[in-house]
């Protein structure tokens, strides 16, 4: 029962942030200089035309009616049409967002199993090889920049040595090097977090117990203490899941790969409203819907969280 | 002699912690015999060394930075001491167990109760997860607690309810010694009653042999059949409860029993022990109490008296054993 409404509280929560969100990136398009209408018709285009155009598009419209036709169909799940093509936006981001959400998994995928078990590892054994090479590598990852990371990696794997794909997206093989690239630099936090977590789990009163019950070091390190551990981990992983869409956006750039990042990107350049509204909602969405998968794990993993 | 007879003897043992460069003697030769089937207080003023002693009963002392100079414990034909840690693992919880001051701290909030305690019953006892299942609620009536509590989570738990629960997993494998340390300190009173009967009934259903640890004499004569005095890391004094309260002979056992508050004395100023435990890095070659003693002569600054057994099985370590003065 407490969960039920524990997970319709966060449910409302998110509803509520979209909407905000939505409204605040709808005021600050129309706010920033550029009208699409010019965009559309050329800097030189007469007036009359430029007029007609803002009539097709509805810009001539006042703000608010803008507005209220803006949200009356995002709760419908409608985006409108892109100005430039005059495609559906909520079609145009579902064909890009799966290229975006492989790279982000993978990134993340990545970096866990980087990342877990060589944070326990040096928490465990603090102070050891293990210890400093881990430290390292993080202090490495949180240093470079993951777009200069996937410039490098190209010029080396694939022009110096080619054994991956230059660009492009239709093999796994084209993944491997953007994975590695994003997922570095959250590899480098996730450790950070995961040793700092296993430090103070195992420096806690129940780690006495577990020893004086007479269980092995590693029931007590591997069993009492990562469980324990692995909660605030929970919480950062879907905050570094969240970031790295944002990610992913850039890497796409660098990598030539025709994922949501070129789409907004060239939405934004074009000063096409519906894309640029349709996908800051759409990214604002799915960051508190992976929060709110992040709050429904941890607080399966730790049952204390339900009453609070 | 007395090894033979008793379940757990631990013989002149001395711990040093060091810091930094610095090593201090915190245990300096600690006598202590446990029967089966007795109760035995431990009573000292924090810092005097109880803590360290358990621990290293149970085998946890951190070493480095704690280092044993000399000392035994025996226990079933044994010196834990000696013992390699994957042997003296199969003795904690198994043969001895703990129960910890703060139940609240020391059960892990993670695991359910029932895991907490069944994992250890599978890993001691080679006990089936159905089996174990069982013998877990059997052990949580036994304690006064519903079975329900098997699978809820230590935070769904009062206080009171936790340290039961904690004292269900310490007799789980039917050990033979309990070591608790201060089980009471972090109850309230009504509460603290309970657990003293609970552990009596089970001292008396099992045969166990249990080091109570406590810095309250009057708790320790609540429940204990024997008790030892410990100050500054050594055993002052030795007795059976009765024998102790009739007749205490060390200076400070007969201070501590002055400073019990008593009803009967209510409006008087609270009696206390001027002055306070010395650093251990200060203790010279004398009697760690002598600078606090109200009857230390010149002798006990010079050497460290040696235990003198009286009638009545009652050891003391004091050069003035049984000299009465005015307390003010």
């Amino acid at each position: 029962m407490d969960l039920i409404r524990f997970i319709a509280r966060r449910f409302l929560r998110l509803i509520l942030s979209a909407f905000i969100i939505a409204t605040i990136v709808f005021f600050v398009i129309r706010v920033i200089p550029g009208d699409p209408a010019l965009i559309i018709a050329g800097i030189d285009a007469n007036p009359a035309d430029v007029q007609a155009i803002r009539t097709r598009l509805g810009t001539d419209r006042p703000i608010l009616v803008q507005y209220g036709d803006f949200i009356w169909h995002m709760v419908r799940f409608d985006f409108g049409n892109s100005m430039i093509s005059g495609e559906p936006v909520l079609k145009l981001i579902l064909e890009r967002f799966p290229l975006t959400l492989k790279l982000a998994i993978f990134g993340i995928a990545f970096s866990i199993v980087v990342a877990l078990p060589l944070g326990v590892l040096s928490a465990v054994k603090r102070w050891s090889a293990w210890d400093y090479f881990g430290l390292v590598l993080s202090q490495l990852g949180m240093a470079i920049p993951s777009f200069w990371l996937g410039i490098i990696l190209l010029l080396i794997f694939a022009i110096k040595i080619p054994i991956f794909p230059l660009f492009g997206s239709e093999t796994f093989a084209h993944y491997i090097l953007p994975i590695v690239s994003l997922g570095f630099g959250r590899a480098a936090i996730i450790l950070r977090h995961t040793r700092a977590s296993m430090v103070e789990e195992l420096s806690k009163e129940y780690i006495i117990t577990a020893r004086a019950k007479g269980l092995t070091e590693r029931m007590v390190k591997y069993k009492h203490a990562l469980k324990n551990a692995l909660l605030p981990i929970i919480t950062v992983t879907s905050i570094e899941l969240g970031y790295m869409l944002g990610g992913a956006i850039i890497i796409e750039q660098v990598f030539s790969m025709p994922g949501l990042g070129r789409l907004f990107l060239s939405g934004i350049y074009q000063r096409d409203f519906p894309i640029i509204q349709g996908g800051v909602v759409f990214v604002a969405i799915l960051f508190s819907f992976i929060n709110f998968i992040a709050d429904i794990l941890y607080s399966v993993a730790n049952p204390k969280i339900r009453l609070s | 002699m007395e090894r033979m007879a008793s379940l757990l003897s631990i013989e002149d043992l001395r711990v040093a912690f060091s810091l930094g460069k610095k090593e201090t003697t915190v245990l300096r030769g600690i006598n202590l015999s446990i029967l089966g089937n007795e109760i035995h207080g431990l009573v000292g003023e924090s810092g005097s060394g109880k803590t360290v002693t358990s621990t290293c009963i149970i085998g946890l002392l951190p070493i480095p930075p704690a280092r044993i100079l000399s000392g035994h414990i025996y226990f079933d034909g044994k010196d834990l001491l000696s013992l390699p840690e994957e042997q003296m693992r199969t003795y904690r919880g198994r043969k001895i167990a703990m129960i910890f001051q703060e139940p609240a701290k020391y059960l892990n909030p993670a695991f359910k109760i029932g895991e907490q305690i069944i994992e250890m019953l599978m890993l001691h006892m080679g006990m089936k997860k159905r089996s174990a299942y069982e013998r877990v609620v059997e052990l949580l009536r036994l304690v006064g607690l519903d079975e329900k509590v098997i699978d809820s989570y230590p935070h769904e738990l009062s206080g009171g309810m936790k340290q039961r629960a904690m004292i269900a997993m310490a007799i789980s494998c039917d050990p033979d010694l309990i070591i608790a340390d201060e089980p009471t300190t972090a109850l309230d009173v009504t509460l603290q009653v309970q657990i003293l009967a609970l552990l009596k009934k089970l001292k008396d259903m099992r045969k166990l042999g249990v080091l109570f640890i406590s810095h309250d004499l009057y708790l320790v004569s609540e429940i204990a059949d024997r008790v030892s005095v410990i100050y500054a890391g050594r055993i002052v004094e030795s007795a059976t409860k009765e024998e102790l309260f009739r007749n205490p002979l060390h200076p400070y056992t007969r201070l501590l029993m002055h400073s019990i508050p008593d009803a009967k004395k209510k409006g008087s100023k609270l009696a206390t022990i001027p002055g306070q435990v010395p650093d251990a890095a200060e203790i010279g070659n004398g009697c760690a109490f002598a600078n606090r003693c109200p009857i230390a002569k010149e002798d006990c600054f010079n050497d460290i008296p040696s235990y003198v057994a009286y009638e009545n099985a009652h050891t003391v370590a004091c050069y003035y054993a049984g000299k009465i003065w005015q307390i003010l």
